[in-house]
């Protein structure tokens, strides 16, 4: 990207990322991950997959599963529809990058902005998120990954590590109140 | 509630919204010489079985899926979920 | 045990030390029980301390104490004491503790001790002992069932001022706090495959059988210790004392990590599909709850079978005067007794119809308790030896006003005895726990074998029951039910589990003969004693033709306390059908609804309290707004700048009206990012926006932006905003503030449901895009100092959209399209650039006197301008009413379109959208008045049509008003009056054009 004169400030509305640890969890604000969302056109089934995997390395997931490999990784996140990330110092302009690989295979959407990443670890996360949300949160296994309630808000949850290691995407303008639901449930818990 | 979504599996209702009858799916044809008659029947005249019902849902905080739940809502009892795409599709809506 | 072991244990007990100079002798408590005596607890009752020990409740600790009386009945004030152990107590309800954490009508046998408890009796002045309300029962002749019916009837005026402040100030139970609470409250969601429902024999049979077959198990029961009867019973299990073989059970099931042990957890309601609502009561034995903990956690379980294995609970037997304080349930008088070594009294008599009731009186004398006699109602019961059981007999009376001190008996031979003594243990028998069974408004039926009714056979899907719930009351076949019953529903979901190698315990089904009540003639006998409803209240319903269970219900209000009747809806049934003739399965069941027992409405809001409501969304500026000292106001979810007050600013007019001067002036700036924003992508996205608005875009051109009207199907119009169209198969669209999640949703249902195979993709981008308005006459020369790229009006006209860069090289987009109706842009950053930009903006503004601007501006503009909004477009209003007929293109499918040609919605007379100004300059108008034609009445039938906005222009020096008006597009220049009943104010006013501000247009395209 060119260079240019505007700061960048987090979801959180702070110019460094903010992690905050409550007994054993620990919920790191991540504005690190660039985010678009690629979804097939419909009669360019075939010709979209191919793209995709040749772009990604790897197959498209299936419905609530999420995949990681290199420096990309998908989320199902609707029928047809998926959210790819790769790391945003080298891919701010996801969107573009994308676009140029499905061609007209495929509608992309830029995302980066739209979400507030949260990535929580800890051995007793699962009981801060039984707090949380109605996804069996035990059984969800690595490679698993659900749009859900959170605080009131569809946020989706990615589990990295089966007990210990999740994402939370919310809606960014909301960003300080997922944080202090997620910090509460974490107080409960610790 | 739990409606059984057919990607996703059990989802607690608070996670979607309510439409309605969905017969919603089955709109007239504008082009029809009783257009408005047959528009006011779709959008006014519902059936109120007191039994098998089918619904428009929308899972509206998961994958944004419009689906065809048929319920029974005497005993509340969910007896088959289907994405409304398909339904529609079924039904000889196509563009 | 004897009275020298029963003063041993005081004196283990009482050191000098601990009375401090007061006298506290625990003079009731016994030998044995599960109390850790080791430490010692103090608390206050009424103010006076007492001493207790961990495994204490408040009941049990003041029985050991030596009070009995715990509270006033809620309609005569009538003294009471405690009748049970459990969740289903009447009458011991007190205050617990004080300032902003007091909680009123808490039932002391569930309240777990802990130091430094306090607790209050209720519904008494001025003390426990002498209440002056008291003098209600002697006026109970005046207070029978339907008294507040009959009494208060008339006239009407007299309720809401006279009678009702009387009844709350004479009848009534504890009183709030009205203080904020100051505890946080949480909600949770669980998984099980099997959700055991109860912790005694039947529930730890049910969750070992399953614990042990590998199930995602989750048992819950309501009291801190588990075991149920167990604790309170003598009886062995196999080797051990029934609470041994429970603490065992439960240290197995801790040790499985499949099995969610839930103690102090309530299951207070069953719901559809296998969800089950819990309340577990995480720091209530706690003094205060420790920082970030909650108090309460509201559990919604997701199971896949549950099991009922919630007991049985004990019935009284209603006599005269049974409501006196140490007249109790004899099967707690031995739970106090085995559990809590506590006794109401050192002379206890029993009063049963089954043999149940006798083993109150065996364990009573094994724990040294004087038996004074054994009434038993059946001439044909098995002797007791060693006690004086009067067989065929009957209580019929009781005496001691604050505390028993005898009852009366008349003998199987007619003779009347009274016999002195300081408590009474009653068995009517058992009724089966069904309250949970009915939930879903299965019918219990009447079993003749126990004399009960039992859960039926339409149970909620996925419900089971076990134990004393379903009517089997011996240990034995409680544990044999319960392994079976979860073997059996583990078995519905296709997982296999063994039966445990259950222990031998006890298999004789009590016999019972039933007997509701003692017939009486005189005096007052109580089926319900917290609502004071009495035999002869259920008589008097009957006679005045009250013959539904239901109606009974409601007037003589037997049942509708906090115990929902837990030990008093079936004596009442009993005696109702005693009245009828009819049996009590003919005279069936009230409905049983959740929550089982009472749940702080605080719990049902959990985390969604004060502040934290619901969610804040925050614009992109709002940080820099912050620091501007920016008024906020909530706009749905958003928090969005209302204005932006300045020094020496003393009124919000001030603020706003050099807030809009400034942007009609030179330039001002406004975050609009909370417009929704959707992504519409696809080679069918053109043709799809055509059939959503009901204006065309098929033929709109790449970088160019159109404004649209979205109608619903019956042709009132949805939203408004603008698509832009980025490239052939890509447009943006935008919403209003308000509208965004519903047309978000309708786009998509249309796309599902309605075209299933147009290939188009929608996505929201809300969030994704930071975007402000610039507007003004120097909106131009603001942006040129932003954008990298040439935005003169050859390179950008009105109506056009770009890609550019913005400050040296970020990606940005830029539409030219005005809200305020000057030259304006909207410009958007990704949302983490939003911040700088607003900063970069507000800087490059100073050269031309520029302003941010809030809402409420914006509001104004739109309002001098004309433009519709939320008020406009309420849901009620055509195309044709905003004056926007014209672009309801009828040579295509849209949605609404159809509909929007109905003869109803295009009469002559219709409403249009137009502009009012006040006649005299300096008159004050308001929104919401109604048009009347002038000399004509104010009322309904003469109603012209209503005011939808009006704001003060600072342009023009009065106020602008938009309103509909019946046929209002040919009525310019009329003069009528706008009339606002509820703020009392009438206008004269002029119908104008709704373009106050530049109606050619030439501001926009300059």
């Amino acid at each position: 990207m060119p260079e240019h004169r505007l700061k960048a400030l987090t979801p959180l509305a702070q110019a460094r990322p903010v992690i905050t640890t409550v007994g054993r969890i620990t919920i790191a604000e991540n504005p690190d991950v660039a985010l678009a969302s690629l979804a097939q056109r419909r009669g360019r089934e075939a010709d979209f997959t191919q793209r995709a995997e040749a772009l990604l390395g790897f197959a498209l997931p299936a419905p609530g599963h999420a995949v990681q490999g290199g420096d990309w990784g998908a989320i199902w996140t609707g029928p047809g529809q998926w959210f790819l990330e790769a790391p945003f110092a080298s891919h701010e302009d996801i969107a573009a990058m994308v676009k140029n690989a499905v061609t007209d295979a495929g509608s992309v959407t830029e995302q980066t902005d739209a979400w507030v990443r949260f990535d929580v670890t800890g051995r007793n996360a699962t009981e801060m998120f039984e707090r949380l949300s109605a996804i069996d949160i035990h059984r969800m296994q690595a490679g698993q990954a659900t749009r859900s309630l959170i605080e009131h808000l569809g946020c989706y949850v990615i589990c990295r590590e089966a007990g210990s290691r999740y994402s939370v995407l919310g809606m960014r303008s909301a960003a300080a109140s997922l944080h202090h639901a997620l910090v509460q449930a974490a107080e409960a818990v610790a | 509630m739990i409606i059984n979504h057919p990607l996703l599996g059990p989802r607690d209702s608070q996670e979607f919204t309510y439409l309605g009858d969905a017969s919603l799916i089955d709109r007239p044809d504008w082009q029809a010489p009783d257009a408005v008659d047959q528009f006011h029947d779709y959008l006014y005249l519902r059936d109120n079985p007191a039994g098998e019902h089918r619904e428009l849902w929308f899972h509206e905080q998961g994958d944004r899926s419009w689906l065809v739940v048929t319920r029974n809502v005497v005993t509340h009892e969910i007896l088959n979920v289907e994405l409304a795409s398909d339904v529609a599709r079924s039904r000889g809506r196509s563009k | 045990m004897t009275a020298n072991q029963m003063s041993g244990e005081m004196n283990a007990v009482f050191t000098p030390s601990d009375s401090q100079g007061s006298q506290k002798t625990t003079v009731n408590r016994l030998a044995g029980g599960q109390i850790d005596r080791s430490r010692r607890l103090r608390f206050t009752f009424d103010g006076k301390g007492y001493l207790a020990h961990p495994g204490d409740t408040l009941a049990s600790a003041l029985l050991a104490n030596g009070v009995r009386l715990m509270g006033r009945s809620f309609k005569y004030h009538r003294p009471r004491g405690v009748i049970s152990s459990g969740s289903e107590e009447p009458n011991a309800l007190v205050e617990l503790r004080s300032g902003a954490r007091r909680e009123p009508n808490t039932r002391a046998t569930v309240i777990e001790m802990f130091d430094g408890l306090e607790a209050t009796s209720q519904n008494r002045w001025p003390s426990l002992s002498f209440d002056a309300m008291g003098v209600n029962d002697l006026l109970s002749p005046f207070f029978a069932a339907g008294f507040y019916y009959k009494t208060f009837m008339w006239p009407k005026a007299f309720w809401e001022k006279l009678y009702e402040p009387i009844i709350r100030r004479a009848a009534g139970l504890g009183s709030l706090s009205m203080e904020a609470d100051p505890d946080a409250y949480d909600k949770g969601f669980l998984h099980c495959d099997l959700l055991v429902v109860g912790a005694g024999p039947s529930g730890l049979a049910a969750a070992l059988t399953a614990g042990r077959s590998g199930a995602r198990v989750i048992l819950a029961d309501e009291d801190f210790r588990l075991g149920g009867r167990l604790n309170a019973e003598t009886l062995a299990v196999g080797d051990q004392s029934g609470a041994d073989w429970a603490a065992a059970t439960v240290a197995e099931l801790a040790s499985m990590p499949n099995v969610r042990l839930m103690t102090r957890t309530t299951i207070i309601g069953a719901f559809d599909h296998g969800i089950y609502g819990a309340l577990e009561r995480v720091s209530d034995h706690l003094a205060v709850t420790p920082k970030g903990k909650v108090r309460q956690t509201l559990w919604r379980i997701y199971s896949k079978r549950a099991l009922v294995c919630a007991g049985a609970i004990e019935r009284p037997i209603a006599f005269v005067n049974n409501d006196r304080p140490g007249i109790m349930m004899a099967g707690a008088l031995r739970a106090y007794a085995n559990r809590w070594a506590a006794t109401p009294g050192h002379r206890v008599a029993v009063f049963t119809n089954n043999d149940d009731g006798l083993r109150t009186v065996a364990d009573l004398r094994a724990k040294g308790v004087q038996i004074a006699a054994v009434i038993d109602s059946r001439p044909d019961a098995p002797a007791l030896s060693g006690v004086e059981h009067l067989r065929g007999a009957m209580v019929i009376d009781a005496k001691g006003r604050l505390g028993l001190s005898s009852i009366v008996v008349r003998t199987a031979s007619g003779d009347t005895r009274t016999i002195p003594c300081d408590a009474l243990g009653v068995s009517g028998g058992w009724n089966p726990n069904v309250g949970l069974t009915c939930h879903h408004r299965s019918r219990p039926v009447w079993n003749d074998g126990i004399a009960a009714f039992v859960p039926g056979n339409d149970l909620p899907a996925g419900m089971t029951v076990a134990g004393a719930a379903v009517g089997h009351l011996t240990t034995a076949a409680a544990l044999r039910t319960g392994a079976e019953g979860a073997a059996a529903a583990l078995a519905d979901i296709g997982h296999s589990a063994a039966l445990p190698d259950l222990p031998r315990a006890e298999d004789d089904a009590p016999r019972l003969t039933p007997l509701w009540y003692v017939p009486h003639k005189k005096g007052r006998a109580w089926v319900d004693p917290q609502n004071d409803v009495t035999v002869k209240d259920v008589k008097l319903a009957h006679q005045e033709g009250y013959r539904s269970v239901e109606h009974l219900k409601r007037y003589t209000t037997l049942g509708m306390a906090t115990d929902q009747g837990k030990t008093s809806n079936v004596t009442g049934l009993a005696v109702m059908a005693a009245m009828t003739g009819q049996t009590i399965q003919q005279t069936g069941t009230t409905i049983y609804r959740p929550p089982y027992t009472p749940v702080p409405i605080a719990a049902f809001a959990g985390r969604s309290a004060k502040e934290d409501f619901r969610p804040k969304r925050l614009t992109p500026s709002h940080k820099w707004a912050t620091e501007q000292g920016a008024v906020f106001v909530e706009v749905g979810m958003w928090m969005r700048a209302q204005w932006f007050p300045k020094p020496g600013e003393t009124t919000w007019r001030q603020s706003v009206d050099r807030e809009v001067l400034a942007t009609r002036g030179s330039v001002g700036i406004c975050d609009v990012t909370t417009l929704g924003k959707i992504d519409v992508q696809g080679t069918d996205a053109a043709e799809f926006l055509n059939r959503i608005y009901a204006n065309p875009f098929a033929k709109l051109g790449v970088g160019k932006v159109r404004y649209g009207i979205m109608l619903r199907e019956d042709g009132m119009v949805m939203d408004d905003g603008t698509a832009a169209r980025l490239a052939e198969d890509h447009f943006v669209v935008t919403t209003t503030t308000a509208n965004a999640v519903g047309v978000y949703r309708h786009m998509e249902y249309c796309r599902q449901c309605l075209w299933p195979d147009m290939d188009v993709q929608l996505i929201s981008t809300t969030e994704a895009w930071a975007q402000f308005s610039v507007a003004g006459p120097n909106a131009r020369k603001l942006l040129q100092k932003i954008v990298d790229q040439d935005i003169s009006n050859e390179a950008l006209p009105y109506m056009g959209c770009a890609e550019v860069t913005v400050m040296g090289g970020l990606r940005a987009r830029i539409f030219r399209i005005s809200f305020s109706g000057e030259l304006a842009y909207e410009i958007a950053v990704p949302t983490r650039y939003g911040d700088g930009l607003i900063r970069a903006m507000a800087d490059a503004a100073k050269e031309f006197g520029g302003v941010v601007y809030g809402t409420e501006a914006l509001g104004v503009m739109r309002i001098e301008k004309g433009h519709a909004a939320g008020n406009e477009l309420n849901g009620t209003t055509t195309a044709l009413n905003l004056g926007m007929a014209g672009m309801v293109n009828k040579k295509k499918d849209a949605i609404g379109s159809t509909l929007s040609e109905r003869e109803g919605l295009n009469q002559p007379d219709a409403l249009n959208l137009v502009g009012f100004r006040p006649v005299s300059k300096d008159a004050l108008m308001s929104a919401g008045s109604h048009f009347i034609n002038a000399g004509a009445e104010a009322n309904a039938a003469n109603d012209q049509g209503y005011m939808t906005s009006v704001a003060w222009s600072p342009n023009l020096g009065h106020y602008v008003g938009l309103g509909f008006l019946k046929n209002g597009a040919n009525r310019k220049g009329e003069r009528l009056r706008a009339v606002c009943p509820v703020k009392d104010l009438e206008t004269e006013v002029e119908v104008v054009s709704a373009h106050f501000i530049d109606p050619e247009g030439e501001r926009l395209r300059a």
